[in-house]
């Protein structure tokens, strides 16, 4: 199978991406180098191409009763012009996704999915789609960009009053360039900004606008190896790596996102179960020393033994030392304790903190409850 | 100045007399992306050629070093240890790694410029 290429591709070698196959899209790793794009997005802005993730149109009557029935968050909750974190469970609660949903009106919403989930989401929606509810996948008609970092807002080209408005997880529809997009206040950097639903015949000029304007304050195009280090620094999960179906989500640290009083919905049963389980795997935050770069599998251990497993780690240039996100077993440990993680066959120190690592201006504009 | 000679591991090297500067490619910085860390070993060991000398971690991985030929080191290059970056900005130049004092003759089977590219452009995708 040939890798998907977004509409943005030309555009990405011209401006000396370094291409690299993921979760089958050919996308930028970096451009100039991982570290400076990285520190554009926490100090100015960057932008990035996310047309890899998938886009899916659920529209009708029965919309959100259906989306009620597959997520874990309260969808009657959610206006028109907002948007929700959301996690899709099985039946035994293991997390098959996890996803955010936008709701354009009352029976029409959009839902973001991860591109390696795309196929498996589809058929699993599919399967529990009642009649009179129609999803369609969006997914190569619209392309998706985000501009993100704590300049974002102000260095945005179509800044209005309108776009001043839009709160954290809200969205409105505007134009930027001149082109017709879904301005949205998300993102995946810990950072304020937007990401805009363009259609892909459109994007290019959107990219250039912004890119073009952005450029004497030192926005940045930023790959995909800036945007792991940029969510992991703010404790976003990555699926596939901090969890999946064998997760549930409040080992995942995300039970926030979990209504169990909102109804029936796949997985309640068990995850009401899990819930009440005191001594219960947990995804910790570790701290380590520079040098000591913990990587995803690397084996966490304690006194006690084997613990768990580091899930997501890496060195933080924002921070100045390595950081990593493991998933360990009970008794749970607590911020301040001292465990040890597997780098290159050496047991390295690490130190149990607080999540998230480091915390943007995202939330400066965050209300209690997304 | 001396001729830059490769090894198939992608470090290279060049000889001054009997002491040799080594660092890794262009080609080995591009496929590593930013450096972050590098662990070496204290002047004064002895290695072999073909040893593993220390570990350069990237963003992306963790990947040995291995010594172009014997000696003894020298030398480290101490501004990595804050400017690991330097590896990425200069390969060739500020970015070299460490000195060795050779304990025989330059291995004659090193690759030349010409020969290296070809090889690392052949395993480049």
């Amino acid at each position: 199978m040939t890798a998907n290429r977004t509409p943005l591709y030309d555009r990405h070698v011209a401006l000396g991406g370094r291409m690299v196959e993921f979760s089958g899209w050919e996308l930028p790793q970096q451009y100039s180098s991982i570290r400076d794009e990285h520190l554009a997005v926490r100090r100015a802005a960057g932008l990035f191409d996310i047309s890899h993730m998938g886009r899916l149109n659920v529209v009708g009557d029965g919309a959100e009763a259906f989306l009620q029935g597959v997520v874990t968050n309260d969808i009657a909750k959610l206006e028109p012009g907002r948007a929700q974190y959301n996690l899709m469970c099985k039946e035994d609660g293991g997390v098959i996704d996890d996803l955010v949903v936008y709701r354009s009106a009352p029976s029409d919403f959009l839902v973001v999915v991860n591109a390696s989930n795309r196929e498996k989401d589809v058929e699993w929606l599919r399967k529990h789609l009642p009649d009179g509810v129609s999803m369609t996948d969006k997914t190569l008609e619209v392309s998706l960009i985000a501009f993100q970092g704590p300049m974002a807002h102000s260095l945005f080209p179509a800044r209005s009053t309108q776009t001043d408005s839009i709160p954290y997880f809200g969205f409105t529809q505007g134009q930027v360039a001149g082109e017709p997009a879904f301005i949205a206040r998300t993102g995946y950097t810990g950072e304020d900004g937007f990401e805009l639903f363009v259609e892909a015949d459109r994007v290019g000029r959107v990219w250039d606008s912004i890119l073009e304007s952005g450029k004497a304050k030192g926005v940045l195009p930023a790959g995909l190896g800036a945007r792991d280090i940029l969510r992991l620094e703010a404790a976003l999960r990555l699926y596939g790596n901090d969890m999946d179906e064998t997760v549930n989500p409040y080992e995942a640290g995300l039970g926030w996102t979990v209504k169990l009083t909102k109804g029936e919905f796949i997985g309640r049963a068990a995850l009401e179960k899990s819930r009440e389980v005191v001594d219960r795997r947990r995804l910790i935050g570790l701290k380590m020393k520079p040098g000591d770069i913990p990587r995803h599998g690397g084996a966490v251990s304690a006194e006690r033994g084997k613990v768990g497993t580091v899930t997501s780690g890496t060195h933080s240039f924002f921070l100045g030392y390595p950081i990593a996100l493991a998933l360990v077993e009970p008794p749970s440990f607590r911020v301040g304790d001292m465990v040890s993680v597997d780098v290159r066959g050496r047991e390295a120190p690490a130190e149990v903190v607080e999540l998230p690592f480091y915390r943007g201006s995202a939330r400066a504009t965050a209300p209690k409850h997304y | 100045m001396a001729e830059r000679r490769y090894t198939k591991t992608h470090e290279w090297l060049t000889v001054d007399g009997k002491t040799a500067t080594v660092g890794i490619s262009e080609f080995a910085q591009s496929q590593l992306g930013d450096v972050v860390f590098l662990d070496l070993p204290s002047p004064g060991r002895k290695i072999a050629r073909g040893e593993s000398f220390g570990v350069i971690e990237s963003v992306k991985a963790a990947s040995d070093l291995y010594a172009p030929v014997a000696g003894t080191i020298a030398a480290v290059n101490d501004k990595l240890t804050s400017n690991p970056e330097l590896v990425n900005s200069d390969p060739y130049g500020e970015g070299w790694i460490l000195k060795l004092q050779m304990t025989g003759e330059a291995p004659a089977d090193l690759m030349d410029e010409a020969t290296y590219k070809k090889m690392a452009e052949g395993t480049s995708h």
